[in-house]
Formats: C-alpha cells, structure tokens, sequence
C-alpha cells in the first residue's frame, strides 16, 4: 500500500513504519479517537502529516474522498496536523523538535493513571539537530518511560542536503543509548523486520526505546528517491505520469 | 472591598505557591511542573505535599511546556512555572504551537516578571510577556495585584478549559482586597469613582496607582483607579465608561509600554471612543539591577509618577 496521496519525500520514508503501526501494532482502542486506553502517537515530523493522513484513512478514521482537499482552503487536512481537526490525530505537530516532549507527557501520564497504552513518536533526522529533542530524551529516561517508543526516520535528507553535511547527528545508535535509550536498528521499508522489531521492543521493560529506521526519502518514487529536491515539493502532473505505482 | 494593609505584604508568587498547594493536593488531576526555580517560584510547596504529581523538569523549558502539553492531551491539568522571562520567551514557540493551537489545558504561572524582579538585571527582567501572550489566539492572559486576587487566580483558571498565562512578582506589595471582595474573569476592578482621571494598573502597579489615589485627593484631585487583573478578554466596557466619565487616562505597568496593558488600553479607545491615553512603564528599554522600589523609581512606575501628571 502506498497511497497516491501520498506524494513527498519525508511521507513516504514512512508509508512502511505508519502501515504497521496502524495496521498491526497500535491499540486503537476499537478505532475509538482519544479512547483514554488507545495507544498514541505523535508525528513530530509533522510535515509527513500526508502519510498519516493516508494511514488515517486507510484505517477508516477519516474519509479517504477527503484525501483530496489536502492543503487546500476549508479543509481540515490541514498541510501540518491539527488534533482538533482530523479524528485520529493525537497531537498537532508542525514546528519539528516539539514532539518528543509531548509523548514523554503523554508517558507519564499513563503511568499517573494507570493506564497499560504505549506511546510512539516519530522524529526525522535532521529534527534531531533540536535541542529540545536532547531535552527530552533526558525526560524519557529519567522518568523511566518503558511505555515510550521513539521512532527516527534515518532518511539521511533534511531542506539544504544530507544531514550529516549540513549539521552532523551520528553516531546515532551512541547517542540514544548515552541518553538511556535501547536502541534498535532496522530497515523502515521492510514490513517483516519492522513488526519484529516492535515486537521485540515491547517487551523491554526497563528503558525507553528508540528505533532507528534506515529509511529513503521519496521511497517507492523512482525520480524522488533520496533526493532533498523532493522534500515539500509536490510532484507535478506531468511527474505523476512518470510514477510506476505499486513498484 | 479594598482595603489596603502596608504593613502586610506579600508576593504574588507566595500567595500563588500556597494556593496551588491548597488547591492542587486536593484535585488528582493537577500536576505541577518546574525547571530548577521551584524555590522561587514557590511550586516547591506543593511539591514537598505531592512529590508524585510535581515534575522537576530541570532547566529545560521547551521541554517542560511540551511535556505540560501532552499531559494535557491525556485530561491532567498542568500548572507550569518559570520565571517569565523563561516561560513565556525561551519556550514562546511551544506555547505557541503545542498549546495555544491546538487549546490545550495548560496553566502557565510566570513569576519574576517585570523590572522589579531587582538585583538579577535586564536578563531576569520579562518586560515583553504580556505583548507576547496576549497576541497568541485562545490564551486567556491574568495579571494580578494581590494575596486575595492571586488566591483567586489560581483557583479560577482551573475552570477555565484552555491555555491561561497568569503573571506573577517577586516583589513583595500590600494586601489591598479583603476576602469578601468578587472576582470575575474578564471584569476589571473600580476603585473610585473620581471623574478627573482614571488609572489603569495591573500587577505590581495596582498599589502606585492606590497609593497616588490618595495623595491627589488632598489635593482635591479625585482620580478612580482600575486594576485590570484580566489583560486577555480585556474589559472593553469599564476602559471606554473611564474614557466618557474622566478628563484623562492614564495606564501604568511593569512591562513595556509596548504591546503590554497601554497598547491594550489604546486599541480599545482608538476603536471605540478615541482618547490620548498616557503610558507610564518602561519606556523601549532593558532594565538593569537595582533593588525594586528603586528601579520602579528610575524607570517611573510609582505613585509619584501619577501625581506629577497633575502638576
Ligand atoms: C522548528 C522548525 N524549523 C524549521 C522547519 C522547516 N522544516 C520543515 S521539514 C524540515 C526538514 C526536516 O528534515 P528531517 O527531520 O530529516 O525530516 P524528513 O527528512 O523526514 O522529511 C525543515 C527544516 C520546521 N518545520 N520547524
Ligand atoms: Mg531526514
């Protein structure tokens, strides 16, 4: 499944990692939106917001027909999400950096009331160059989060170039596991290897985990694959024609 | 009813750390997040009675007013306290984009803010907050005066379902209300009925402006003073009923005369009944270190800067 709508770089990084979590993983309490049992997830990258948009309504949240009206005037789809405006959105998400933060609230939350859900929050990777994300990571661990899953789309692009030329964030792996982390290491397209991952990451109790997901931008698009041109730009008509679907 | 008590004074931040900690340790939904100024700030106080619902987020606003946001989204109530200068100016974006936006129940208690925060100079001295939270779409914005309207304060925002930025002071001020007095958001307070000028106060310069009340009635000066303890909705009603009933308007603040309570004043008067209105508050400039009554001196928020607009 990749759908149409679907059509920029950092979407479609992560058209694999939403499919599983929507599809296999998440409690979605009965696809019951702010259900206070239902897992969570925060897209702090909330430019990808068509991915979860496509994934919303692939599950049934939101009508796919509305799919169309994205970015548009009077839509509720609006071009970041808005959790007042879209069923199924957790947190309004758009200025990168902020996510992590809210997820870890979200954590503690959880454990205030008791309540058995998991957390997910997916940043990018030049989003990791926010000192508040630091910040949060210290939050996540000092406060024991084993209900929080951090997920980094690895696509290695940000806006001006790769992410390790325009402000380096490696060696990833070191760095979330000095901050407390367990870390994981998968492949984002690959569906088998992301369910055993997430699998495997539930059941670790004593830290949070972060997942680091090798990832390519414009996955699936011949023409856009791991190129930074792609990255908010919309392909044009005579590009759609170019696309080989369901490749 | 007002009653001014000079020899009892008090801080807004005290009256608000007990309060929280009288309000907070009864409701479970509260929870109370600082970032290393919980002494200052007087959160400490709940937090010794609460230690699992109080958050010490160390010195990481951004992560702090984020954090607050997604205890939100879960129906917790968070009451988030900085200095203001950290809160509402280091963590500005994310109150912008992960509370304000998107409505979320955070309470945001600024205190140290203005220039009479003292000693710490112009980089402790939030002098730009008002402007900034009140341009910010669904914040509620207090400023409140005394023991009684801080009790009040505290205990009210917590019905008010949305983002609320309440401004508190480090400087301790006297007791002016008695507790039978009424509250109400939105709804300033009229001390007076004196029709030769009206000054609007709020915070700390509540009791110039009670204090200069005094002084030009001696004088047969008869000015009635308003503290305007709600900045955001702003009582548009009592400002333009002021402006038709008195000679002159005055505003007086700890704050920037821009963007603050006299830009407030202003934008009500120039829409609706068009009248010059004096600002007194610190004129486009950092402030410095100093003790408070001094610095309020230097930079011309006392009482004795009212009472020379007369001579
Ligand atoms: C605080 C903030 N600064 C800048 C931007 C503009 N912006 C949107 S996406 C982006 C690049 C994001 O790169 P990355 O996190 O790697 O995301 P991905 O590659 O997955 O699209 C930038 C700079 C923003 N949304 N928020
Ligand atoms: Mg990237």
């Amino acid at each position: 499944m990749r759908p149409n709508q679907v059509i920029h770089g950092g979407s479609l990084s992560l058209v694999e990692i939403l499919t599983v979590l929507y599809f296999n993983q998440m409690n979605l309490a009965n696809r019951t939106p702010k259900h206070p049992n239902r897992d969570r997830l925060v897209l702090s990258k909330g430019h990808a917001a068509p991915a979860l948009y496509a994934t919303l309504a692939e599950r049934g949240f939101i009508p796919r027909a509305s799919l169309k009206t994205l970015r548009k005037i009077d839509s509720n789809l609006q071009g970041h999400p808005d959790m007042n405006k879209v069923a199924g959105v957790d947190m309004t998400s758009g200025s990168l950096g902020q996510g992590l933060s809210v997820a870890n609230g979200m954590a503690i939350a959880g454990k205030l009331d008791e309540r058995e859900y998991r957390v997910y929050c997916i940043v990018g990777d030049g989003e990791l160059q926010e000192g508040q994300i630091w910040e949060a990571c210290m939050t996540s661990y000092h406060y024991k989060l084993n209900n929080l899953c951090l997920i980094v789309d690895n696509n290695n692009l940000q806006i001006d170039g790769p992410v390790d030329k325009v402000m380096n964030i490696y060696p990833l792996k070191n760095k979330f596991e000095s901050f407390g982390f367990k870390v994981f290491e998968v492949d984002g397209h690959n569906i088998e290897e992301l369910v055993e991952t997430f699998e495997k990451s539930k059941k670790f109790k004593k830290k949070p985990v972060a997942i680091i997901a090798k990832t390519v931008k414009g996955k699936g698009v011949s023409f856009m694959e791991n190129s930074s041109a792609w990255h908010g730009k919309a392909p044009s008509a005579q590009d759609m024609a170019r696309i080989e679907w369901g490749k | 009813m007002v009653n001014i008590d000079f020899e009892n004074k008090k801080a807004t931040r005290e009256s608000y750390g007990e309060a929280l900690e009288k309000m907070g340790s009864k409701d479970k939904k509260i929870v109370v997040l600082d970032a290393d100024l919980s002494g200052a700030t007087k959160t400490n106080i709940f937090g010794k009675k609460n230690p699992k619902r109080f958050f010490n987020m160390g010195i990481a606003e951004q992560d702090m007013v984020g954090t607050a946001a997604g205890f939100a989204t879960c129906g917790l109530i968070p009451y988030v306290s900085s200095f203001a200068v950290f809160l509402a100016g280091r963590a500005y974006d994310q109150i912008r984009a992960s509370v304000a936006y998107p409505k979320l129940n955070v309470k945001l208690c600024a205190t140290h803010a203005g220039i009479t925060v003292g000693e710490d100079g112009a980089t402790h001295q939030m002098l730009e907050d008002i402007s900034l939270m009140r341009t910010l779409p669904n914040m509620t914005v207090l400023s409140v005066s005394d023991d009684a309207e801080t009790r009040w304060a505290v205990n009210k925002i917590k019905e008010i379902e949305g983002p609320v930025y309440l401004r508190l002071s480090r400087l301790a001020t006297p007791k002016i209300y008695t507790e039978d007095q009424k509250f109400e958001i939105g709804k300033a307070i009229q001390i007076g009925d004196g029709c030769d000028a009206t000054v609007i106060a709020t915070g700390v310069t509540v009791i110039e402006a009670l204090k200069a009340q005094e002084e030009l009635k001696e004088k047969n000066i008869n000015i009635r003073v308003i503290d305007m303890h709600t900045i955001k909705p702003i009582d548009k009603k009592i400002i333009i009923k002021a402006a038709k009933q008195t000679k002159k308007i005055i505003t007086i603040e700890d704050h920037s005369i821009i963007g603050g309570l006299g830009t407030s004043v202003m934008e009500v008067l120039s829409e609706n009944y068009p009248k010059e209105v004096i600002r007194l508050g610190i004129q486009d400039t950092f402030g410095e270190s100093g003790k408070a009554e001094l610095l309020m001196e230097k930079y011309g928020i006392t009482s004795q800067n009212i009472v020379k607009l007369f001579e």
